[in-house]
């Protein structure tokens, strides 16, 4: 509070200061009798040399960041594509710089050279049809090769993965990041969003998952025999806005166990393999050094934007879409930590689409293992399948949807 | 048609002028019909606007410079609720950046600038009475009074003001669930923007009729001011793109409010299952980029247009390539139309569709290189005034070129992958667009103040206050390239996140976000000096001459008291282009418009 008053006191005291201050120039400017607004040589002068001090001091503090900062946090690139990504921007970098320096050079030197002096006239100048053709041809040029440099790095990266390229699935939400490796048949099981649940967070396609989501949307504490009941309790008085909000609740959750429903029935039980054998992987992300990795993207609630900055490599996860995107690491954790001589260096897989307040926590730790190490890791984790892991055993089959869900459709 | 049509215009204005059209308070300053009030109108909303804006900047930058630390700053603006023990909350932190950059796109450099310039300048300078419809100009600035009213409002609702950033992608935008600044706030925000569309349509059709069809006898098309050429084409830009925001903000407002599903599918927020199915997120970026690309053209070439005129007149020389620049303003306006995708190349877009992009984006480089040049060839052997309005003007050359070339680096889709929403970006358009356009509106203002207020502005106050805003502007933006290359994201709450994993990242971003922050606040008091020699040289600076800059074109003929319908007796009649600076063969450095060529005088 007293801060607030000290502030408070500041802002008046300054205004008192500057009407003194308007006062006193008024009068001064009385005494003079020139016209205040009319740019004499003195103002010309200073201006045109402090715009030329400017300069110096500009390109001065431009060179001593690129020198300082230039490739300080950016470090080297740790992908195959990522290495390519930098020649080319590196390239970029050194031709927009050079237009930069030589067209402000241009600009402030001419400020400096041509500013009025008495007796010189300007210059009648109105068009040159050659200069116009020069300065439109020569940067068409120069963005040619940019551009076809540009998309042919652009069609390397984005271009399909080989054939033998590991598939992992990176799954997001507010505010973390999960990984689904493809397990053994290296095929990454489907998916629904509707079998989401405690047990399933990535709603694999199972014919238990579809049992055990149907069987919670019926029966679980707020599932939809849970609300028929309060509904038609006529002990309990519920008001208007309550009987809304739990109408509303039913017809959403009878709609979603039709559905469910109707997957259950055109479900192919040979595809559960396929998602059986997939691993859950929490907190860190493991990668094996020179293996190309093909990565599906996924978003439970918002866009979040899969950043990996040491691979140089991201891309959008969009609910309602799998995205997709792939890359070879090229160095071991050890090993980059070495050529950055930072012994703590960890590789980081960052969210960078804005995702709710803590979006800038969402991350996960990227480590890279060489073929042996990683070999190892793997072999343990595939001992922690989904179906071990969450469904060891059978769920009992639900009693069919129709028998329970017995209003019409939702208006 | 239309020149019938004139002539009754000018008739019925002749009318007028009998009558001595009597006007009281409220419709000379409030529900004023008149372009020039309108003018003045847009600009002291625009300029509180900005204010605002501008302080919520400061506000945000402190936690970044000294993330987690308490300041009573903060706690003296936000207070307990948003800013507990002076530390800012991470909610509040992302409404103050979308808050700041919605009002510095749409309310300070949309309606602040081509709002502004477009209303006091197009009937000034094409020899009209007033705009084609004074009733809608009055109309476009109270819907934009409203809706500036209501985005500050959205300030203060409980649950915070919208917090998805300025371009409020969906779902975070759609789901009150997924942030709080998705209830009330947004609700808010999108029903301001709806109405700030309205008003941006009824000016930017205004403009359009009142350029096609009153200008003076001898106005042709290829005599008017590089000004007007500019806010022509940054109107149909605007009639053509905005309509698309307006049906991207209303799909949104369906899926908020109607249970519609067409941003939406396949979401679990907040624990809750929810029924949408077979939207799409990606549609909605596709609307909002087929405005937001043109829009920074909307906001650009009003700025490119001043600049033209203030280079010309104060270099005492005709602007160079005059219909090159023509040539360039209508080229920039046609491609912003089909670069849009260059903002989603990261979204899981086709790379082939990517790679067309890529080619248009980098095509706009072209035209922008030829204003450049030429800008630079009409300062070459000229006799330069440096007004302050000259200042700022030869400093958004600077800006349009130091941020313009980063452009073709984003636009790059290769490299756009790895340094896409880092703080590359944010430093790219905070230079080629918010310190461009900002200059550009500064040394409009300078220039056309004695024509707004028949008074002059002090000319050392103005030196000061540019020397410390390009100094503070680059100094808070320049540093940003080399965060964004180091790769760190934009929007970020606190980078002190990167001591986790990259001790040297995370000392080089701590560093460069303290020296960013110290130069905000430099750049913010210089303000002050602006503000004050605005305010006070409204009321106090010295009477201003008719035309105080020698200038050519014809709003410097009208008396300096304002009067209804511009020109007291005829509308003046044009002989020439307005950049008869310095021409051979004339005595004086500059020949205004309304003089007829002399005998065996060429035309440009």
């Amino acid at each position: 509070m007293e801060n607030k008053l000290i502030i408070l006191i500041v802002i008046i005291l300054g205004a008192i200061a500057i009407a003194q201050l308007v006062r006193v120039y008024e009068l001064s400017t009385k005494l003079r009798k020139s016209a205040e607004y009319e740019v004499n040589s003195r103002d010309n002068n200073l201006n045109a040399r402090l715009m030329f001090l400017f300069m110096l001091l500009f390109f001065g503090s431009v060179i001593y960041l690129f020198v300082n900062y230039g490739w300080t946090g950016r470090g080297e690139a740790a992908s195959i594509g990522g290495i390519e990504t930098d020649w080319l921007l590196k390239l970029n970098l050194a031709i927009v710089t050079a237009v930069f320096f030589f067209t402000n050079f241009l600009l402030f030197y001419f400020t400096y050279k041509y500013v009025k002096k008495p007796g010189v006239a300007a210059f009648y100048y109105p068009h040159n049809n050659k200069l116009e053709m020069i300065w439109t041809v020569v940067p068409a040029v120069v963005l040619a090769v940019i551009i076809v440099l540009g998309l042919k790095t652009w069609n390397n990266l984005t271009g399909p993965s080989e054939s033998d390229a590991i598939k992992v699935e990176l799954f997001s939400k507010q505010f973390d990041w999960t990984a689904r490796y493809a397990g053994k048949d290296n095929v990454l099981g489907k998916f629904d969003y509707k079998l989401t649940t405690d047990n399933n967070e990535l709603g694999l396609v199972t014919t238990n998952t579809i049992d055990s989501s149907i069987r919670i949307m019926l029966e679980s504490s707020t599932g939809i025999r849970s609300i028929q009941k309060l509904l038609n309790n006529r002990d309990t008085v519920l008001s208007d806005s309550t009987i809304n909000v739990l109408k509303t609740d039913l017809s959403r959750k009878e709609r979603l166990v039709r559905l469910l429903s109707q997957m259950k029935q055109n479900h192919n039980k040979k595809l559960d393999a396929t998602a059986w054998d997939d691993i859950i992987q929490k907190d860190t992300l493991y990668l094996c050094k020179d293996k190309e990795y093909e990565f599906n993207f996924r978003a439970k609630d918002v866009i979040h934007s899969a950043y990996f900055l040491h691979f140089r490599a991201q891309i959008n996860t969009v609910p309602g879409m799998t995205t997709r995107m792939k890359f070879t690491p090229i160095y071991t954790t050890e090993e980059i930590r070495k050529r950055r001589n930072d012994p703590n260096f960890q590789y980081v897989l960052m969210c960078n689409k804005i995702c709710g307040g803590a979006h800038y926590k969402m991350k996960m730790i990227v480590v890279v293992k060489d073929k042996a190490s990683y070999k190892k890791w793997m072999t343990l984790r595939q001992k922690e399948t989904f179906k071990d892991k969450y469904f060891p055993a059978p769920v009992a089959p639900v009693i069919p949807v129709a028998q329970v869900v017995t209003n019409t459709p939702m208006n | 048609m239309a020149s019938i049509a004139h002539e009754e215009h000018r008739h019925a204005h002749g009318h007028h002028d009998v009558h001595h059209h009597e006007e009281n308070f409220v419709s000379k300053y409030i529900f004023s019909q008149d372009h020039k009030m309108i003018g003045k109108q847009f600009l002291m909303t625009a300029v509180f606007m900005g204010i605002v804006a501008m302080m919520l900047s400061i506000l945000f930058r402190i936690q970044l410079a000294w993330p987690g630390e308490s300041s009573d700053f903060l706690s003296f603006f936000l207070g307990e609720k948003w800013a507990p023990n002076g530390v800012l909350k991470e909610d509040m932190y992302l409404g103050l950046v979308t808050i700041h950059g919605t009002i510095m796109v749409f309310f300070l450099l949309t309606g602040g600038l081509s709002g502004t310039f477009s209303n006091m300048l197009i009937p000034l300078q094409l020899g009209a009475r007033d705009m084609a419809s004074g009733f809608l100009n009055m109309l476009s600035y109270w819907f934009f009074f409203i809706s500036s009213l209501l985005m500050l409002v959205s300030l203060f609702v409980e649950s915070g003001p919208a917090m998805a950033g300025w371009t409020i992608y969906p779902p975070l935008s759609a789901l009150p669930q997924a942030v709080s600044g998705s209830g009330t706030g947004m609700t808010l925000w999108l029903f301001s923007m709806a109405i700030f569309i309205a008003s941006s349509l009824i000016g930017s059709l205004n403009y359009i009729v009142t350029v096609l069809n009153l200008r003076t006898k001898g106005m042709t098309m290829t005599r008017m001011p590089l000004t007007i050429w500019a806010f022509f084409v940054t109107a149909i830009l605007g009639v053509l793109s905005f309509p698309v925001l307006l049906s991207a903000a209303l799909l949104l407002i369906m899926d908020r409010l109607a249970g519609t599903s067409f941003y939406l599918s396949d979401i679990i927020v907040g624990g809750e299952m929810l029924a949408n199915h077979g939207g799409s997120p990606i549609l909605y970026q596709h609307l909002f980029w087929f405005l937001g690309h043109p829009e920074v053209y909307i906001v650009l070439l009003p700025a490119l247009g001043l600049s033209s005129e203030i280079i010309a007149t104060n270099s005492r020389k005709p602007i160079f390539g005059y219909k090159a620049m023509i040539g360039s303003i209508l080229a920039i306006g046609f491609l912003s139309f089909i670069v849009w995708g260059h903002h989603m190349f990261v979204t899981g877009m086709n790379p082939f569709l990517g790679s067309v992009f890529v080619f248009t984006t980098l095509l706009i480089a072209i035209p922008s290189a030829v204003k450049v040049f030429n800008y630079l060839t009409t300062l070459w052997k000229g006799s330069l005034v440096l007004t302050p309005a000259m200042l700022f003007a030869i400093g958004l050359v600077s800006t349009f070129i130091t941020g313009g070339v980063t452009g073709i680096i984003l636009a790059d889709s290769a490299l756009d992958i790895a340094i896409h929403d880092t703080y590359f970006v944010v430093a790219h358009f905070h230079i080629v667009m918010g310190m461009s356009a900002v200059f550009g509106m500064f040394g409009g203002v300078y220039h056309w103040f004695p024509k707004m207020f028949g008074r002059m502005m002090n000319l050392r106050l103005g030196y000061a206050h540019f020397w410390i805003t390009i100094v503070g502007a680059y100094g808070v933006f320049f540093p940003m390239h080399f965060v964004g290359i180091a790769g760190a994201p934009r929007r970020y709450y606190d980078y002190s996140v990167y001591g986790e994993f990259d001790k040297g990242s995370f000392d080089m971003i701590m560093d460069l976000n303290v020296v960013i922050t110290i130069f905000a606040i430099v750049a913010a008091f210089g303000q002050i000096l602006f503000l004050f020699n605005f305010f006070y040289s409204i009321f106090r600076g010295p009477k201003a001459p008719q035309n105080p800059w020698d200038s050519n074109t014809l709003e410097w003929t009208t008396p300096v008291e304002h009067v209804h319908g511009n020109w007291p007796g005829e509308l003046p009649i044009v002989h020439r282009w307005p950049y008869d600076y310095s021409k051979p063969g004339s005595d004086v450095d500059f020949i205004p418009q309304t003089v007829p060529l002399a005998e065996g005088e060429e035309e440009h």
